[in-house]
């Protein structure tokens, strides 16, 4: 098992899970999330004062997959979350050592 | 806003009077029934209602304006310390009200007890006063109450400069002992009977350029060199928290504000009307002003830069609604949006935080409004004194820049003075660590926003 997790623009989040949905990937975690890279961040003036600000609202979404379905995962999330423009943000996988159900106990793929 | 003698009473059926012709005026009222008659001559012995019934609804205004002052600077401030500096406004309300009734009235409104400079003792706790007792043409009661409410509103405005760093303790020492001891005095100088600066100067202040922006703004410089900046002042990203909250704020106190200064006629009348029209036109001219610098030096037009220049532009209006004319309003709005826009980075400049800019707005402004009156009084409005552009000369300009630099430099003096005492007595400031994890939790043990499901279960309820 896999588990995925990708930084992306906020508002690809539907297109990212619509992608997801259509290969059969069920369940998905989001968290709002902040931070940098190429992308840097933006200015602001607030009464004439200008703020710097660096760190970029992002999503962040995580996902466990089979080790078969790992590579189709990415490759749906990183078509569905490309814009072409800088700050599309990263998709990383790591591998995943055991998965439980909560409610019914069962482990490993199973229970993904 | 000087208080009016006893007005000549016009009620044409008053039996003291000598009518003309009354014969004539008798066909005319039997259309009538007989109620309106003796409704008429009874109010020749009491209140005018309809001067009362404005006053009434003024005073109502006036109040709403502080809760919206609390929303203006409660948007400004971060998340940490928004209910701190709501709470900042609303006990100014409770605890002002207290020592007003108790003295500040008598000390500002009663009569002059020494060479113009504070009133007597006649009035503590409102002695001698009943419902039936007048000044002008309303209830003293009521005159005394929308008193109240400006002296409320004053003292709530000083708490921007040090927003976020104040010891909750120290703000509540403060407020009463700088409203008895800075707000009164200047209110009796400008507005109390034989008050100095309107009887013996002659210089104007229609509702309080001098006694509100000016002795607020001062004041809350001289606090912020007592307590000293915010812990990453000029540092950290201090961003305003929450921008529709700031505009909703602005708005209620545009909307007190005709309360303000329309109320300041004292009576429902054309004086009344063209303050009120002077004051709407002011703060959009103001708020065009401001804008308008923001686009040419920083490339957009803000919705900060929106409410701070309607406010800038009634600030500035504020002393001048009821001496100038139409003209002379958009112009005072212009440069107090305008100049403000400017005056609210000098704190940078010159390192003072006054952190949600009562320098920069409301003495700037203040100085603005209070200074024009010197150009563009006219005798229209004020039914003798004009402005150097209405043909009166230099001399009504002086008159304004003596009474700026006496009211900036008593409340600058005596707050400074308050401040320093305060601190050395109780400690003015917050501890390091209450204000860098936030007042709203170290002094009042609440967040303002629920944005978590981590919620921990109740302890225990003293309500039970």
């Amino acid at each position: 098992m896999k588990l995925i997790t990708a930084v992306i623009k906020p508002f690809r989040l539907d297109e990212v899970k619509t992608a997801l949905q259509e290969l059969g990937v069920n369940g998905l975690t989001v968290t709002e999330a902040s931070g940098y890279g190429r992308q840097r961040g933006h200015t602001e003036v607030y009464r004439g004062a200008e703020y710097q600000v660096d760190l970029v609202p992002k999503v962040r979404l995580e996902v466990v997959v089979d080790d078969a379905d790992a590579d189709p995962a990415i490759d749906a999330i990183v078509r569905s979350a490309a814009t072409g423009k800088i700050g599309d943000g990263k998709v990383w996988a790591v591998p995943v050592e055991t998965v439980v159900r909560v409610r019914t106990g069962e482990r490993g793929p199973d229970a993904v | 806003m000087p208080v009016p003698k006893r007005r000549a009473v016009t009620l044409s059926l008053c039996p003291h009077l000598t009518l003309p012709h009354p014969e004539e005026r008798f066909p005319v009222l039997t259309l009538y029934s007989s109620a309106p008659l003796t409704a008429t001559l009874a109010a020749a012995e009491g209140p005018d209602t309809g001067d009362t019934a404005w006053l009434l609804a003024a005073t109502a205004l006036v109040l709403l304006m502080t809760p919206g002052l609390a929303l203006f600077y409660g948007g400004m401030v971060r998340t940490k310390s928004v209910l701190n500096m709501l709470l900042m406004s609303f006990v100014s309300i409770a605890l002002v009200t207290v020592v007003w009734l108790l003295a500040g009235y008598s000390l500002a409104f009663g009569d002059d007890a020494f060479a113009g400079l504070i009133g007597g003792f006649d009035h503590l706790g409102l002695a001698g006063i009943g419902p039936q007792t007048l000044t002008g043409t309303v209830p003293t009661l009521l005159f005394t109450t929308f008193q109240l409410t400006f002296a409320i509103l004053t003292t709530a405005l000083i708490s921007g400069a040090i927003a976020d760093r104040t010891k909750f303790a120290a703000w509540l020492v403060f407020v009463p002992v700088w409203a008895l001891l800075v707000y009164v005095p200047v209110a009796h100088w400008v507005w109390g009977p034989d008050g100095w600066i309107s009887s013996s100067l002659g210089a104007l202040d229609f509702a309080g350029g001098l006694v509100v922006e000016i002795a607020s703004g001062a004041s809350g410089l001289a606090l912020v060199l007592v307590i000293g900046p915010r812990i990453g002042f000029k540092k950290d990203a201090m961003r305003p928290h929450n921008l529709p909250m700031v505009l909703m704020g602005a708005g209620l106190l545009w909307f007190g504000w005709l309360g303000f200064n329309g109320g300041s006629a004292l009576g429902a009348n054309g004086l009344a009307a063209a303050s009120l029209l002077n004051t709407l036109l002011a703060g959009c001219t103001g708020l065009l002003g401001w804008l308008f610098v923001e686009q040419r030096r920083d490339g957009h037009p803000t919705t900060f830069g929106a409410a701070s220049g309607a406010v800038a532009g009634l600030v500035a209006i504020t002393p001048a609604c009821g001496v100038v004319g139409v003209l002379g309003a958009a112009v005072v709005g212009l440069a107090a949006g305008v100049v403000c826009s400017y005056a609210v980075a000098w704190k940078f400049r010159f390192d003072y935080d006054d952190s949600l800019d009562v320098v920069g707005v409301h003495l700037v402004g203040g100085v603005v409004g209070t200074l024009l009156i010197g150009l563009f009084a006219t005798a229209t409005m004020t039914e003798g004194a004009e402005g150097l552009f209405y043909g009166g000369g230099l001399a009504q300009l002086g008159k304004q820049t003596v009474a700026v630099l006496v009211v900036a430099a008593y409340t600058f003096a005596v707050t400074y003075g308050i401040g320093k005492a305060i601190d050395k007595l109780m400690g003015f400031r917050a501890s390091a660590e209450d204000e860098q994890t936030g007042l709203d939790q170290t002094h009042h043990a609440e967040t303002a926003y629920d944005h978590g499901v981590l919620v921990s279960p109740m302890k225990g309820s003293n309500a039970s």
